[in-house]
């Protein structure tokens, strides 16, 4: 199998709404040692200025992750699970992710270059809330091995 | 977000260390971060899987490190107030069994952008003295 270049430009979604909570908040900080007040508690939260508490800055890529798993997921993308690594990843916040958030999710295939027996799947999703105003856009790189 | 917990721009200088941290990554942090994440490849908690695709052994995931290293610039940066963070991902992070994968992330001021009043913050995150993440730049409004 073999990462399919023409797959440029595909997009996938809008998915399911996902919601954002407190308890997803809580256990994401404390997986990545986040420390502020505002991912835990609501009142520590609305001090700063928040509705609820507000997501740690790498949260988004719950919901991304999400999204990209069709992608490659797609017979015609061509994209062998067993031989990716993660190269790069990107959060654009256009304003913090809140417990209480109904957001939802499209991603695009923005590039596939291939060199060397590796090809880089660069996807982007874009997530928005319920007033389909602009939240976070994630950009992720894989580099999948293309094996003899 | 609030004036309380927002750096002050003017204090920032080019090349200052605004935040440090060192943390140790055993195999409980992975499958947390597993279970935080929706992110199960097994090479993430599977020896003998992580083998079988040419891996030394169980490595972090990328965005468990990223993560980490977020957290060091937003605890400095307020709750919610990093706009953009991105990181390659440049060498893998082997977490041994038992015992740790001891992290130093350090979190320096890389430019200072009058007009918009933003810094970049770079951020090195190294394992036994090699970084293991590529131009790792936060942009935090001040």
């Amino acid at each position: 199998m073999a990462v399919n270049p023409e797959a440029v430009g595909r997009t996938y979604g809008p998915f399911e709404t996902y919601e954002v909570t407190r308890v997803k908040i809580r256990e994401f900080a404390d997986a990545v040692d986040a420390r502020s007040g505002a991912h835990f508690y609501p009142e520590v939260a609305r001090a700063e200025g928040y509705t609820d508490v507000v997501a740690p800055t790498t949260f988004a890529v719950v919901i991304a992750q999400q999204a990209e798993f069709h992608v490659v997921t797609d017979p015609e993308v061509g994209v062998d699970f067993s031989k990716v690594v993660h190269a790069d990843e990107r959060f654009t916040h256009h304003r913090p992710l809140v417990a209480g958030d109904v957001v939802t999710t499209t991603v695009t295939i923005e590039s596939i270059t291939q060199r060397a027996g590796i090809s880089m799947v660069t996807t982007r999703a874009e997530i928005v809330d319920g007033d389909n105003a602009p939240v976070s856009t994630v950009v992720s790189t894989l580099a999948v091995r293309e094996d003899a | 977000m609030s004036d309380e917990t927002t750096p002050s721009f003017d204090a920032l200088e080019v090349g200052q260390v605004v935040a440090s941290r060192t943390v140790e990554v055993t195999r409980d942090t992975l499958v947390r971060y597993a279970g935080a994440s929706g992110d199960f490849n097994p090479i993430h908690y599977n020896d003998v899987f992580a083998q079988s695709v040419g891996l030394p052994g169980v490595i972090a995931h990328g965005m468990l490190t990223m993560g980490l290293a977020a957290s060091v610039v937003e605890e400095w940066a307020g709750a919610g107030n990093v706009a953009d963070f991105q990181a390659r991902f440049t060498r893998p992070v082997p977490v041994p069994n038992p015992r740790a994968a001891i992290l130093q992330i350090t979190a320096t001021v890389g430019a200072l952008d009058h007009e918009l009043r933003s810094a970049r913050i770079d951020v090195t995150v190294e394992c036994e003295g090699q970084k293991v993440l590529g131009k790792a730049q936060a942009v935090v409004p001040c």
